[in-house]
């Protein structure tokens, strides 16, 4: 799991692993400090020799400005790293997505996968860049110091050995006790962050109810769960201080004693008063090395769970891939479904299309209506491969879907969804979209043809006219014409719009469609709307019912022999035909 | 953007937080700190004295006797045992005040947010709102639990050492203040550096995430138009950028400690240098032994200082998101000058008004007159709007003018164009906002008489965005009467026809809702939504646009259950399928913010106006 994350490190590897030697040597100077300073008070001042004052003071101010040295270095490389990694393993997450099928997109949910590509990579940066510091710093602390202190005095050393176990224990205990309180406390947290969003998103609704106080009283109880749950952990993890303090006092007092022992007995040959000295800074430098320990141990206990959601994106396998020696070309707009059922979850007892046989001939202009859920959308998402059939075969111009390259297919397939997307960006930019090529005369005529063009020319900016994010600045009406006219843009074999003329007027609706007749005649267009007078003058109309085809024919057919149709029909024409009544 | 800046006063706002509930423990904490730094304190003097008066003067004596030392460690070993239980008692306490702090200031910040007017969420974007109770939150948490203590600490430990300085040698001291204030200075410097390029690390980030969000909402289309390498470059080039200002923002955060602790060790030189000539040659009258015991303290008092600086980034940090919490809280919060309520009522044979608190089904409002005079009026559902004139903003007015009535059980239509200011009405109507100018009066009481929560609960209302809640179908019915029976539930879900459907779910009534009832389909939320109107029984129903997402065979059984639920009251609809308000009472076409036409259906075909086009499809309604 972490190897797989590991990959995207690659170019800053040599950031990584400078870092971590740059803090090798820093430690080693820290650990030196000291020492030289126990030295210019024993043998320089205490002495009372100006010259050693001046050789020492100059060792150590060398050690100083090298300790800096290295300590900027390090800081540097792993900020340098750490940064780079996130930026890589963002990237890799980014162009994973964009490999992704329809079917892998829907098993994790766009809001699951924002939360993937942002918190999650920062959570993973930020453990990144301490482990490569602390998780080196640490260790390397507590060794070089105990070599150090050993070297000093051996007998007196011996008391680290017998606290190191007892504090790290104690560290360790409370670290993984109080993981498993804070990692409940965060879920706390979403339930938390759910009832504000929903307060903040259907404030309306509350209001109109009156149920502030109702609303009021769940966050409280909520905002109570998260602080019993804090005060819970923190608790434990309060214990951490006072029991640092323990073991360095302890030490203190046991060193105090045998060190005071050692050099009386051995009248300061075994051990100086200035050694005593560095022993007690040791004692502070090896205990605060266990606590940082325990620091990189929660934390990469806590960044676990991104680490898991991060890995499983990238374990993900794309449902849709190109075959080898694809077929590139789309040679007519023909389609075939030939015996093609389809589940969105691969089971049969959820199946929403059901044994479907059709045939659309290339220029064809082919209607659907039904229901919601009757598995319209479901029908022409198979064309341009968006799902793979379940069983069955669906052939594009006589060749079956699996067997195109999926670009060329989808240039040839152009389909506006049901659920539009417009991107922050001029009109223009939206536009071309459907080919980044294209000339602004040619933008112009596709949005003539989805009679866009219009509405476009009436804004100050026209083409230039600044699109907000989703689209929010333009109409529903407007915007489906867009989107129409982005994929007009392609020039596409076969056109398909999946109710994309639902806030289109019926007289500009009938516009649309006339400029397809004149304009489209070789491309074979499929159109899904819930008006009758939408599809009515196709060449042939489908009518779905929970995932089968209940009827296909003409208007005037389907209206003699489809009741499905004739029920639409009569719940519709008395909105719309004025004459209707008389 | 989120703004960065610390209002004044925020820390002492923050304080008051603190001495409200808890001020007893947090003297306690407060001393347990000092007790606790007395004990370091006192710890670092020992050492001191360790070898200057016990173990020296041993080393001259033939027969070194320890007992004193003993003695010595014994009362050591109490007092260290002191600073032990007074920083676990600090920690412990700590704990309680600053997570009680944080919850005070949660269920504070969220009360505050439900009386905010509607204007407040129109003008602020949910994330912005939503990050209070995250990020700022999240942020003031860390600096009470972590930097709090550490600073008291550390500035205590600072002013003992200080004090001890100046108790050894005053000239020494100056000079050391002189170099520490040299090193909080080139400290400082790298912390600004830092912080600025904090700022643009937040900024790229938020464009990074925000791209993120808008591709990946829209990642059908990208894979519909196999723009993916296209998304692909834009995205590189706003990641690098991110790269390259979280690169420069933790560098300077990194190298800032080891600046700081090796001017600490110049420092140390430096002092043992001079300190030692000047007391060889005699300019000061010092011992060796205090030169040593000062250059010690040197090294704790630049060692606290480093730390205090090292909370400063996050302190700032805090202290900005307090602020933004703070100018949430200080929002004016949504006026109610009414006094007027609703009452349940009863008719005594005589005639005469009773109030009472069981279900008669007869409401009433219930006035005070400034004269003394109390008044019943039956609720009936009579709205009358006159020449109201009303706008978002002071500079563009979106109503103009509007004057209409309706008689209680009319059913009154608003048709027009986006923008024509159709919505706008009915959020007058429940006062989400305030008219500029005219009156609008409900059963003849203007209705700013009238309380907001009365008049709320008189008015039924399905928008078109329907908003579920977490928990389970019937609590979401359940939504528009609290008290309600499950048999009142499924009655109501019936009427909204969609009952069928929750039947058909696993667990029926009871299965439970989440991300807006993200497992159902529109159709069905909005059902959802009209069950959940229709318990609530109101004489008065805004229905905004409440069946558009339900497709016109299933609006057809819907409709036979909305005129139910629609016979007997005032209803107000605007709907964008002209079937739903063809046999309304009056329809009123809007247009920029006017009413051009009104009358019924026959009458404004005759007309052959803009409902006539409309009606024609010769319009574009959108």
């Amino acid at each position: 799991m972490v190897k797989r994350l590991l990959k995207s490190v690659r170019e800053y590897k040599r950031d990584s692993f400078l870092a971590p030697f740059f803090v090798a040597l820093e430690v080693i100077l820290e650990v030196v400090i000291p020492l030289l300073m126990a030295q210019l008070i024993d043998d320089g001042i205490y002495s009372g020799e100006m010259n050693m004052v001046y050789k020492i003071g100059l060792e150590l101010i060398i050690c100083a400005a090298l300790s800096l040295f290295f300590g900027m270095l390090s800081g540097m490389f792993a900020a340098k790293a750490s940064a780079g990694f996130a930026k890589n393993l963002r990237e890799d997450l980014y162009f994973k997505v964009q490999d992704f099928s329809f079917a892998n997109i829907d098993k994790f949910s766009t809001s699951s996968l924002v939360t993937r590509l942002t918190t999650d990579v920062t959570n993973v940066q930020n453990a990144y860049q301490m482990v490569i510091r602390i998780a080196v710093r640490a260790p390397l602390m507590l060794l070089i110091s105990l070599g150090f202190a050993f070297s000093i005095n051996s007998q007196l050393a011996l008391v680290f050995l017998l606290l190191i176990p007892i504090l790290g224990f104690g560290l360790f205990f409370i670290a993984s006790r109080v993981h498993s309180i804070i990692s409940r406390v965060f879920k706390k947290y979403d339930a938390l962050n759910n009832v504000v969003e929903e307060n903040v998103s259907g404030i309306r609704v509350v209001k109109s109810f009156v149920l502030e106080q109702e609303e009021i009283h769940k966050f409280k109880k909520v905002s109570e769960n998260i602080y019993r749950g804090f005060t819970k952990g923190e608790k434990i993890l309060a214990l951490n201080n006072p029991l640092m303090q323990f073991s360095v006092y302890l030490c203190i007092l046991l060193i105090s004693w045998f060190g005071a022992r050692i050099i009386v007995e051995t009248n300061m040959t075994a051990l100086t008063t200035g050694e005593l000295m560095t022993m007690f800074t040791y004692t502070i430098q090896i205990l605060s090395s266990l606590m940082m320990l325990s620091m990189v141990f929660m934390m990469i206990i806590i960044s676990r769970a991104s680490i898991e959601r991060i890995s499983e994106v990238l374990a993900e396998k794309p449902t849709i891939k190109n075959k080898p020696n694809a077929i590139t070309e789309v040679t007519n707009g023909s389609i075939e479904f030939k015996n093609v059922s389809f589940s969105y979850v691969n089971k049969k007892e959820k199946e929403c299309l059901k044994h479907i046989n059709l045939t659309i001939s290339s220029g064809e202009t082919v209607g659907v209506i039904g229901g919601t859920g009757s598995g319209k959308s479901s029908l022409v998402n198979l064309i341009p491969r968006l799902y793979d059939v379940t069983e069955g075969e669906l052939l594009v111009g006589g060749v079956n879907v699996r067997d195109y390259e999926l670009e060329s297919l989808r240039k040839q397939v152009a389909c506006v969804l049901q659920k539009n997307v417009l991107f922050s960006g001029t009109i223009l930019d939206n536009i071309r979209w459907g080919d980044a090529t294209a000339s602004i005369d040619e933008v112009k005529r596709v949005c003539q043809l989805a009679q866009a063009d219009e509405f476009i020319m009436r804004f100050p900016n026209q083409y230039y006219t600044h699109i907000e994010e989703g689209g929010t600045n333009v109409s529903g009406g407007q915007k489906q014409r867009l989107c129409i006219a982005r994929a007009l843009l392609r020039k596409p074999k076969i056109l398909i719009l999946d109710d994309s003329t639902s806030a289109v007027d019926t007289k500009t609706d009938s516009l649309i469609q006339k400029a397809f007749k004149e304009e489209l005649a070789d491309t074979t267009k499929i159109i899904i709307a819930q008006r009758i007078s939408s599809v009515e003058e196709c060449d042939k109309i489908i009518v779905m019912d929970k995932g089968k085809i209940n009827g296909i024919g003409t208007h005037e057919e389907l209206l003699k022999n489809n009741r499905i149709y004739r029920e639409v029909y009569t719940s519709q024409r008395k909105g719309s035909d004025p004459d209707a009544k008389k | 953007m989120r703004r960065n800046k610390v209002k004044k006063g925020t820390f002492k706002r923050l304080l008051r937080y603190v001495s409200r509930k808890y001020k007893k423990r947090f003297i306690f904490v407060f001393i347990c700190i000092l007790i606790s730094s007395i004990v370091s304190v006192i710890s670092s003097l020992f050492l001191q004295q360790l070898i200057d008066d016990y173990i020296v003067p041993l080393l001259s004596t033939d027969n070194p006797v320890f007992t004193s030392l003993l003695k010595m460690l014994g009362i050591m070993a109490i007092i260290y045992v002191i600073g032990v239980v007074t920083a676990y008692l600090y920690n412990r306490f700590m704990v309680t005040i600053s997570q009680g702090v944080l919850r005070d200031i949660r269920n504070e910040m969220f009360e505050k947010m439900e009386k905010l007017p509607i204007r407040y969420f129109d003008t602020n974007t949910h994330g912005d709102i939503m990050s209070r109770y995250t990020n700022d939150v999240d942020t003031l948490r860390q600096m009470l639990s972590q930097s709090f203590p550490h600073v008291i600490s550390a500035s205590f430990s600072v002013i003992t050492v200080f004090c001890s300085m100046i108790y050894l040698s005053l000239p020494l001291t100056v000079f050391v203040v002189i170099f520490t204030s040299l090193t909080i200075v080139v400290t400082k410097k790298i912390a600004s550096r830092s912080s600025k390029y904090f700022l643009r690390q937040q900024n790229s980030l938020g464009k990074v995430n925000g791209y993120i969000e808008e591709m990946l909402n829209g990642q059908k289309v990208i894979k519909v138009f196999t723009h993916e390498e296209a998304a692909k470059k834009d995205f590189q080039k706003l990641n690098n950028q991110l790269n390259e200002d979280m690169y420069q923002a933790n560098k300077f955060a990194n190298i800032l400690m080891p600046i700081a602790n090796n001017l600490g060790n110049l420092q140390y030189v430096c002092i043992a240098i001079i300190g030692t000539i000047l007391t060889i040659n005699g300019t000061l009258s010092l011992t060796i032994g205090t030169i040593v015991s000062f250059l010690q303290l040197t090294r704790n008092f630049s060692q606290p200082i480093n730390q205090i600086m090292n909370q400063f980034n996050s302190i700032i940090m805090a202290m900005a998101g307090a602020s933004r919490i703070f100018d949430m809280m200080d929002e004016v919060p949504e006026e109610d000058h009414g006094y007027v309520t609703l009452v349940k009522i009863h008719y005594l044979e005589d005639g005469t008004v009773q109030e009472v608190t069981d279900d008669t089904g007869i409401w009433a409002w219930k006035y005070p007159h400034h004269d003394g005079r109390l008044e019943y009026i039956e609720l009936k559902g009579k709205i009358e709007l006159e020449n109201v004139t009303f706008g978002y903003r002071e500079d563009k007015i979106v109503l103009h003018d509007i004057s209409l009535y309706a008689k209680p059980g009319q059913k009154i239509a608003f048709v027009g164009a986006t923008g024509a200011g159709k919505t706008t009405i009915t959020n007058l109507l429940n006062r989400f906002y305030d008219i500029d100018g005219g009156k609008i009066r409900y059963d003849g009481i203007n209705i700013e008489k009238i309380k907001k929560d009365a008049l709320r609960r008189s008015l039924g209302m399905v928008l078109q965005d329907t908003n579920l809640f977490t928990g389970t179908i019937k609590e979401n019915i359940k939504y528009g009467k609290e008290n309600a029976t499950d048999e009142e539930v499924i009655a109501a879900a019936k009427l909204a026809n969609a009952d069928e459907f929750i039947r058909l779910l696993p667990n029926g009534y009871d299965t439970v809702l989440s991300a807006n009832g993200a497992q159902l389909s529109q159709g069905q939320r909005q059902l959802i939504a009209i069950a959940r109107c229709a318990i609530s029984n109101p004489p008065v129903m805004i229905l905004d646009e409440a069946t558009s997402s339900i497709d016109t065979r299933t609006e057809k059984i819907v409709q036979d259950g909305m005129d139910k639920l629609m016979q007997g009251r005032t209803v107000f609809v605007i709907a964008h399928r002209l079937s739903t308000v063809q046999n309304a009472k009056a329809i009123m076409v809007l247009d920029h913010g006017q009413i051009i036409e009104r009358g019924n259906h026959e009458e404004l075909i005759q007309q052959k106006g803009q409902y006539y086009q409309l009606y024609t499809g010769a319009f574009e309604l959108e």
